[in-house]
């Protein structure tokens, strides 16, 4: 549906895009993984039309970007990060000026509103003006507008950024309600929204693909292998002192690295990474209770993006070293 | 087609949407009336005298009145002109709806030729509610209503041309006031150009002249309808939109 090859853009000297390739198959949602200025929006903005790339192709539905750029419009619904609203008009007069812009026949124009309307739960809010509308319900109005022709391809911008818990949860299944239907491509800097959204994932870091596209499973399974564990531990009378706690941590059996960190209030606290497929918290605590010391705190460490970054970028400069 | 006309209402319900619409409409009027109303005494002041002095003919009434004022409302123009057009394109930078009229369907002259004819349609909403006190010319006299169809078909077409460029100004930024201010200078090197052959009688004095919107626009004052300055509205307001087109398009390259 989404073919992207050797897609590089630049802004005068800077480039933000850098020789990007990627495929997305009908109906599959993709998540769109990267920090701030990654690249990323400006990814979705080649294949919206609204930015034409520097170098290399993009496709939609089999149409080009700066050849068909009206076809590929056509086919195409796209939430940016803001999104495009205009605060003096009503939910349901802007939804009507949406529709008639997306070009959709006049008499389907009404039943449209309707349905994106209810898809979206805004149907109590169509007579509101936009600008007294709440940031969750703002969204879902954007949201409703990048719907409302049925587009084969959706392309939302951190469709949850500034959002509440709640309404993150809301606009999730939303987005999870829609697939299926479209091809759906999401951009975001949170890991966990896209374990829970998406089938796949595309991870870009500084304007490259960090890992090559892959499903969300392989890609957790890759990376969540390796267990990281903050263990706290109280020195009675200066009893451990951290050079030898670390030592004593660093030989139960399964752990691959122990880095020390601050603690508060003199404690020592140290993160203990074990090997690929380990699970080495019960021998943690037996080895810390077993050598007398006060052991008070022991609580997995989730991997964040920033280290999977690492990770990633880390061990793609070690194959390229190989090579 | 279609695209155009859901742009154009779209712009135009917004204009009316607004309080400033009705304040530039208000504002408008009010200077209109000030004129219309110092033309009308000057008028009717000359005219007793030439009654007292014995001379009884009868004095041109487009001559005394809708010219002068004519020329005044046309400079007022220039005021208002940058405060309709500053919103057109900066405020859709601004708040970001830029992307979604450039990722729909519809093409960069579409969206273009939409707002400037709102905004065109605008202006002459205004100049309809100031020509409510020529109505008293009618009811008090009987001036000759032809030419005065002309000189309004010259502020229209003088207002029309100046808002191309406003627009074309407004793309270039996403701050409405230095959209203004832009649209602004704008029009009064428009309108201060024919103050050259003032001085100047050179050949490029007379080229600079030309290029001023109120050169072109006198005859049409005095009730004069010439085809040159006609053309000469006509392609500026082409130029306008074409440079306003092509600096959508470049937004895309530079953005």
């Amino acid at each position: 549906m989404i073919k992207v090859e050797g897609l590089t853009k630049r802004y005068g000297r800077t480039v933000a895009v850098d020789d990007i390739s990627f495929e997305v198959q009908k109906g599959q949602i993709v998540g769109f993984l990267g920090p701030n200025g990654a690249g990323k929006t400006t990814t979705m903005r080649v294949l919206t039309c609204f930015l034409p790339p520097t170098a290399g192709t993009a496709r939609v539905a089999g149409f080009d970007v700066l050849e068909q750029p009206l076809e590929v419009k056509r086919r195409i619904g796209y939430l940016p990060e803001s999104p495009p609203l205009y605060p003096e008009m009503e939910v349901r007069e802007y939804l009507n000026f949406v529709a008639r812009l997306k070009g959709i026949p006049k008499r389907d124009i009404p039943r449209r509103v309707e349905e994106v309307c209810e898809r979206c739960a805004i149907g109590d809010y169509r007579d509101k003006l936009i600008s007294k509308l709440s940031r969750g319900y703002r969204q879902r109005v954007g949201l409703a507008q990048a719907i409302i022709h049925n587009p084969d391809v959706l392309i939302l911008d951190e469709p949850t950024a500034g959002l509440d818990p709640k309404q993150i949860i809301e606009t999730r299944e939303l987005i999870k309600g829609l697939a299926g239907e479209h091809t759906i491509i999401l951009s975001t800097h949170i890991l966990s929204e896209v374990e829970q959204t998406c089938q796949h994932v595309i991870i870009i870091n500084k304007g490259k693909l960090a890992a090559p596209p892959d499903t969300v499973e392989n890609l957790t399974r890759r990376l969540r292998g390796a267990e990281s564990v903050a263990v706290e531990i109280e020195p009675r009378n200066g009893v451990p002192d951290a050079a030898s706690a670390q030592r004593r941590l660093e030989q139960v059996a399964g752990v691959s690295r122990v880095l020390p960190r601050d603690g508060r209030d003199g404690r020592l606290l140290f993160e203990v990474e074990s090997l690929q497929g380990r699970q080495v918290r019960a021998e943690i605590a037996r080895a810390v209770v077993e050598a007398g010391w006060n052991l008070t705190e022991l609580r997995p460490v989730a991997l964040s993006l920033e280290k999977i970054f690492l990770e990633l970028t880390a061990s793609e400069q070690a194959a390229g070293g190989e090579r | 087609m279609r695209n155009f006309l859901t742009i154009y209402r779209k712009e135009l319900k917004s204009y009316f949407a607004s309080w400033v619409a009705y304040a530039i409409i208000a504002f408008f009027a009010v200077v209109y009336g000030y004129f219309f109303y110092v033309a009308t005494a000057i008028f009717v002041n000359q005219s007793f005298q030439s009654q007292m002095m014995g001379r009884g003919f009868p004095m041109d009434m487009h001559e005394w009145v809708i010219r002068p004022l004519m020329m005044n409302v046309s400079v007022i123009g220039l005021f208002v002109i940058p405060m309709i057009t500053m919103r057109l394109f900066a405020e859709e930078k601004r708040s970001g709806t830029i992307e979604l009229l450039m990722t729909s369907p519809v093409r960069d002259a579409e969206i273009v030729l939409g707002k400037w004819l709102a905004a065109t349609t605008f202006y002459a909403c205004v100049l309809a509610v100031s020509a409510l006190n020529l109505v008293f010319l009618f009811i008090y006299g009987n001036p000759d209503w032809k030419p005065i169809l002309v000189a309004y078909l010259g502020l229209l077409l003088q207002g029309a041309c100046l808002l191309a460029f406003g627009t074309f100004i407004s793309s270039l930024t996403r701050n409405q006031i230095i959209a203004a201010a832009g649209a602004f200078a704008a029009c009064l090197l428009l309108w201060v150009f024919e103050w050259v052959t003032a001085y100047e009688t050179a050949g490029w004095a007379r080229v600079v002249s030309y290029l001023s919107v109120l050169t072109h626009f006198e005859p049409f004052a005095k009730g004069v309808l010439d085809s040159k300055d006609v053309i000469y509205y006509v392609s500026a307001i082409f130029l306008g939109l074409f440079l306003t087109v092509r600096s959508l398009e470049s937004l895309r390259w530079r953005a």
